[in-house]
């Protein structure tokens, strides 16, 4: 479904007469293969080239060097830029700053407009939208009402409109509270598990990406990790060398571990902890 | 607080006026105007004035909405009628010192006021009755001939829809940088006016920063979203004109043609 060869990128930082000083190599050769219905999460933190690889994948940016591929579209090629737009949605981090409609259906309906959908279609697609992420009823609010968990269901709405393959998600949950931070999570679990749309989460918050089918770690615009979130978390080490953190309960797992007790490796969730501790689910809060 | 200001001033409510099509309303209104100034004679104004009281009546809008729009240029409107009043030249009704008022001057300042009073009484009712969003669609659609001149008109239609957006949004964001810099000793309340303005400049650099950011954000969303200019685009809510809508023209036109007949009659 998506496939990143030999992927680097490099930005020039000019000088005020617009010389090149400086090449920053926001990706250095990265290879990615993500199959269709996956659930990806892409981690590191500020400046790791994660943003620019979701970028890549939607072709707002393109390589400098290697190639990108959507569904056996090269994204370089300019015959099929639109379709690689439709095919792969992208979903951003400032809720105010992608909602281009001043009625929340309108802003739905404004991809399925540019992809020249014919009316009728647009309605049934937007209702279709704005059910499944929960939003229906708030079809005729102005986006500046709704909370910021709202406004990103909406955004994710208006690509669901456009009937995506895959979804991208540039650190949707960055500007949200613990609330609306669930909210986005939960819609976009769902749409992965019920609609079968293939999703590449980008965030730095570890308790997301325990939820994902893969783990990608990048650092510096290298992928350094990967693997399922359990392989990838129990190497408690090598994240926090690269100044990431593990979900807590993973954390107190390890640190339970290096005080002498057997434990298995990479525990997720209190549930798996309380279960290998012997304790019952429901108390294992203690 | 910020966040429920109304843009323009729609008046929510029902009414054959507010489910008429916005190109219907823009362009009566244009006619209207035109009317205004055709129509000199005193049957004239009465049968604009007739035709907007009917309007009015038909809007479902409160009486003081639409007189709440003649407030800011009421200053405008004493000047034109003080002016008109003083300086022009005729008979003579009073003399005071030089200046007399003049039975034309009575006359024409008389007109002037009227006139000036229907066309904003007019063009409230229109955006009363609008919503800014039916306005930029109107006029986008209203324009469109222009676009054989090379007239960018669904960018500007765009670029207005998106103001519209944002106007609310940069709002709240300049009362927060405003609080941000009091809390950090700013002073914006006291000093002359020049002084008051220069210590708007710590305000209005982060503003623009941010306005420029979210501009280049909202560009690439707008990309990821196939957006590719107006060629090729449908619309989720087409402008269709109904039986009300042509009924209207007619109307309009009626009091167009009747304005004509008057004027040329010298009734």
């Amino acid at each position: 479904m998506i496939l990143a060869k030999k992927l680097s990128h490099n930005f020039n930082k000019r000088d005020d007469d617009g010389n090149v000083v400086e090449v920053i190599h926001a990706l250095k050769d990265v290879d990615l293969e993500v199959r269709a219905g996956e659930f990806i999460a892409v981690l590191g933190h500020n400046g790791s080239g994660k943003s620019t690889l979701a970028k890549h994948i939607n072709a707002l940016l393109f390589p400098s060097d290697g190639e990108v591929v959507i569904d056996g579209m090269d994204t370089r090629d300019a015959a099929s830029l639109w379709k690689i737009r439709q095919e792969a949605g992208m979903v951003f981090q400032n809720p105010d700053n992608q909602i281009i409609g001043q009625v929340v259906e309108e802003d739905v309906g404004f991809g399925p407009e540019n992809m020249g959908v014919p009316t009728p279609e647009i309605w049934e697609r937007v209702e279709e939208s704005l059910r499944i992420v929960g939003m229906l009823e708030h079809r005729k609010k102005s986006p500046n009402h709704l909370s910021g968990g709202q406004k990103q269901r909406v955004s994710i709405a208006g690509v669901i409109a456009m009937h995506p393959r895959c979804i991208i998600m540039d650190e949707p949950t960055a500007m949200l509270d613990p609330g609306g931070r669930k909210e986005v999570i939960r819609a976009a679990r769902a749409l992965n598990q019920v609609e079968g749309i293939t999703i590449i989460l980008i965030t730095h918050y570890m308790d997301e990406a325990i939820y994902a089918d893969r783990v990608f770690v990048m650092d510096g615009g290298e992928v350094r990790m990967s693997g399922t979130p359990r392989e990838v978390f129990s190497r408690v080490k090598e994240m926090k060398a690269l100044h990431l953190d593990v979900p807590q309960v993973t954390l107190l797992a390890d640190e339970l571990k290096k005080r002498g007790l057997s434990l298995p490796d990479g525990i997720l969730t209190d549930q798996e902890l309380a279960a290998a501790l012997g304790l019952e689910a429901g108390a294992g809060k203690a | 607080m910020l966040k429920d200001i109304t843009l323009g001033q729609y008046y929510q409510t029902d009414s054959v006026l507010h489910r008429l099509d916005p190109r219907v309303k823009l362009i009566g209104t244009f006619v209207f105007i035109i009317a205004l100034f055709i129509v000199n004679t005193p049957a004239g104004y009465l049968l604009c004035a007739v035709f907007l009281a009917a309007m009015i009546k038909l809007s479902r809008v409160p009486l003081r909405y639409i007189l709440g729009g003649m407030k800011p240029v009421l200053f405008l409107l004493a000047i034109t009628v003080f002016f008109n009043l003083l300086f022009t030249p005729g008979t003579p009704l009073v003399s005071v010192w030089r200046i007399s008022i003049t039975r034309e001057g009575v006359s024409f300042a008389v007109k002037m006021a009227a006139r000036l009073c229907f066309l904003i009484t007019g063009t409230t009712l229109m955006t009363l009755t609008t919503t800014p969003n039916q306005l930029t669609d109107a006029l986008e659609a209203v324009l469109r001939p222009l676009k054989a001149l090379h007239v960018p008109v669904h960018e500007i239609a765009m670029m207005m829809s998106i103001a519209l957006r944002f106007i609310p949004i940069l709002m709240e964001e300049t009362d927060k940088i405003m609080k941000a810099q009091m809390a950090r000793g700013a002073d914006f309340e006291t000093g002359n006016v020049i002084r008051r303005a220069k210590n708007m400049v710590p305000i209005l650099v982060p503003l623009f920063i941010s306005a420029f950011r979210r501009a280049n954000d909202l560009a690439m969303a707008m990309e990821a979203r196939c957006y590719r200019g107006g060629e090729g685009r449908t619309r989720m809510k087409p402008l269709v004109y109904g039986r009300a809508d042509y009924t209207a023209y007619s109307v309009i036109a009626a009091v167009f043609a009747c304005c004509v007949l008057i004027r040329a009659a010298g009734i």
